[in-house]
């Protein structure tokens, strides 16, 4: 584990009784989560990164003057990248968008793929739907907007593009994003602890697989 | 059991959420007004935290298939029952086979229904709450539904002859606290307190829609950030949004400011067409 700082981060009010944390340059929100997480802070009911921001609520708005205190200068712990948890996601590249994708791109589809799985990507942060994952790290130069119109439903598992980030839809829901493949893997099940293998820190790769 | 005969515009089960597991993007959830839930709950000898339900603007007709004691508390209104004691804020047995109906509530959103020993549907991730955004727990009530109700607890559950519990008064006018930002810079904080607003009728369970003066708000979206209940969303246009139980884990459009929690539960009484200022919380404790 590399320790860098202490870092003052930006601290803003967020209600009675949470914290919304700038990052210093240079930090993950996902790092600096499970820094202060690793802490096991009494009274502290959620950490969430986000973007470029981190949450983080208390029980007792009394305990915010002390937590702030802390949080503010809580070194942030990168874990190594092999102690980090790694999730493999067998995906076949078939989706409905691939084509729209490799031509906004300005690519063959087999270009597509290669990029998009030969990228190491981190769970940025959670959102959308339970278990739903934003992945970052994926190839710059697959960058696409999203759809203009959203699918009223998109099937579980379709694996999805929108901006700098990849996602997979963990359940069937509506979604805007471009749809460029399927894993059969499941991403949340309320009956397991955790219920999803991706929470933030994580790192995900695509492996292509045929149908 | 208990048999679901009608659940109105929107009932369901809600206990006190899952809370903590926000980084599965999983929310919270759990009852839109906490107080009243729990005041059921007491009157009955429940745990505070048993599985009642949360009847949205009356409706829901239910029969019982033993004798049951049962409390109503939140949204008060006509009640349709030949139980010789049944009222709001007040235990009541219903008889095996007696039929139970909420009427459409003259004050306040939402009423709650608690019955001795819960209902004890299977929780998910800790709790029997439906998340409506998340998808979680047991689906909303349906007419034909059985919800299985668990052992009687112990400890006493005397019926009282008249109310024990001070009912409510749910305010057609809500004025609430707000703790300022994180994001106020996106608006003019002074328009935001100046504003008088109604609620709209596409509020729900994610979150109470405000009409009123378009807020000046800057241009543009913020990355996505965590949000939190009792956060006042400011989208595009300028229409607030303040989020509820079931609200996203995280949204791009800039908090403006929070409601305090002890005012939510009044919140989430509120009809639509009722107004609602916002004030800043005088005192904001400080921090170092």
């Amino acid at each position: 584990m590399t320790v860098v700082g202490p870092t003052p981060r930006q601290i803003r009010r967020y209600g009675e009784s949470g914290l919304l944390l700038e990052m210093a340059p240079g930090e993950e929100p996902h790092a600096v989560a499970a820094a202060i997480s690793a802490l096991s802070l009494p009274g502290v009911i959620d950490v969430v990164p986000a973007a470029c921001t981190v949450a983080v609520t208390v029980t007792d708005p009394a305990q915010l003057g002390p937590i702030a205190a802390i949080v503010r200068a809580v070194p942030r712990g990168e874990p190594a990248r092999s102690e980090r948890a790694l999730v493999e996601l067998p995906t076949v590249y078939d989706g409905p968008d691939l084509l729209d994708v490799a031509a906004a791109v300005g690519v063959p589809v087999d270009e597509v793929v290669r990029r998009h799985s030969s990228a190491r990507y981190t769970v940025a942060f959670v959102g959308f739907a339970p278990g739903f994952a934003y992945l970052t790290g994926g190839d710059p130069t697959l960058q696409v907007a999203r759809r203009a119109t959203p699918r009223p439903s998109v099937p579980r598992g379709s694996v999805a593009l929108a901006d700098a980030y990849s996602g997979v839809y963990p359940t069937s829901s509506p979604g805007g994003w471009q749809l460029i493949g399927r894993t059969d893997v499941v991403l949340f099940d309320p009956q397991t602890d955790p219920p999803s293998p991706l929470s933030p820190g994580v790192i995900v790769r695509f492996v292509p697989r045929t149908a | 059991m208990i048999e679901i005969l009608d659940a109105g515009p929107g009932a369901t089960v809600q206990d006190l959420g899952r809370p903590g597991l926000m980084r599965w993007a999983v929310g919270r959830s759990g009852a839109a007004d906490r107080s009243s839930l729990r005041l059921a709950n007491r009157l009955v000898g429940n745990e505070l935290h048993a599985a009642g339900v949360e009847i949205t603007f009356g409706g829901l007709s239910f029969t019982t298939s033993r004798p049951m004691l049962v409390a109503l508390t939140g949204a008060t209104g006509p009640l349709l029952t030949s139980s010789p004691r049944a009222g709001f804020a007040t235990p009541f047995v219903v008889r095996a086979g007696e039929t139970v109906t909420v009427g459409r509530p003259i004050h306040g959103l939402r009423t709650y229904l608690a019955v001795r020993g819960g209902i004890t549907v299977d929780a998910v991730l800790g709790s029997r709450s439906t998340d409506t955004l998340g998808g979680l727990g047991p689906p909303a009530l349906t007419p034909g539904m059985l919800l299985p109700i668990g052992a009687t607890p112990p400890g006493p559950a005397n019926v009282p002859p008249t109310e024990v519990a001070p009912v409510r008064r749910h305010d057609d006018a809500l004025s609430l606290r707000v703790v300022p930002g994180p994001r106020d810079e996106w608006t003019d904080l002074a328009a935001l307190f100046a504003a008088a607003f109604t609620v709209r009728s596409d509020s729900d369970r994610i979150g109470t829609r405000l009409d009123g003066p378009r807020l000046p708000r800057r241009p543009g979206e913020l990355p996505s950030e965590p949000t939190i209940r009792g956060a006042v969303q400011l989208p595009p246009d300028g229409r607030a949004i303040i989020l509820g139980p079931d609200h996203p884990v995280t949204g791009g459009y800039p908090v403006v400011a929070v409601v305090v929690d002890d005012d939510l539960d009044a919140l989430a009484q509120a009809r639509p067409g009722s107004s609602v200022r916002l004030r800043p919380l005088r005192r904001i404790p400080s921090w170092p």
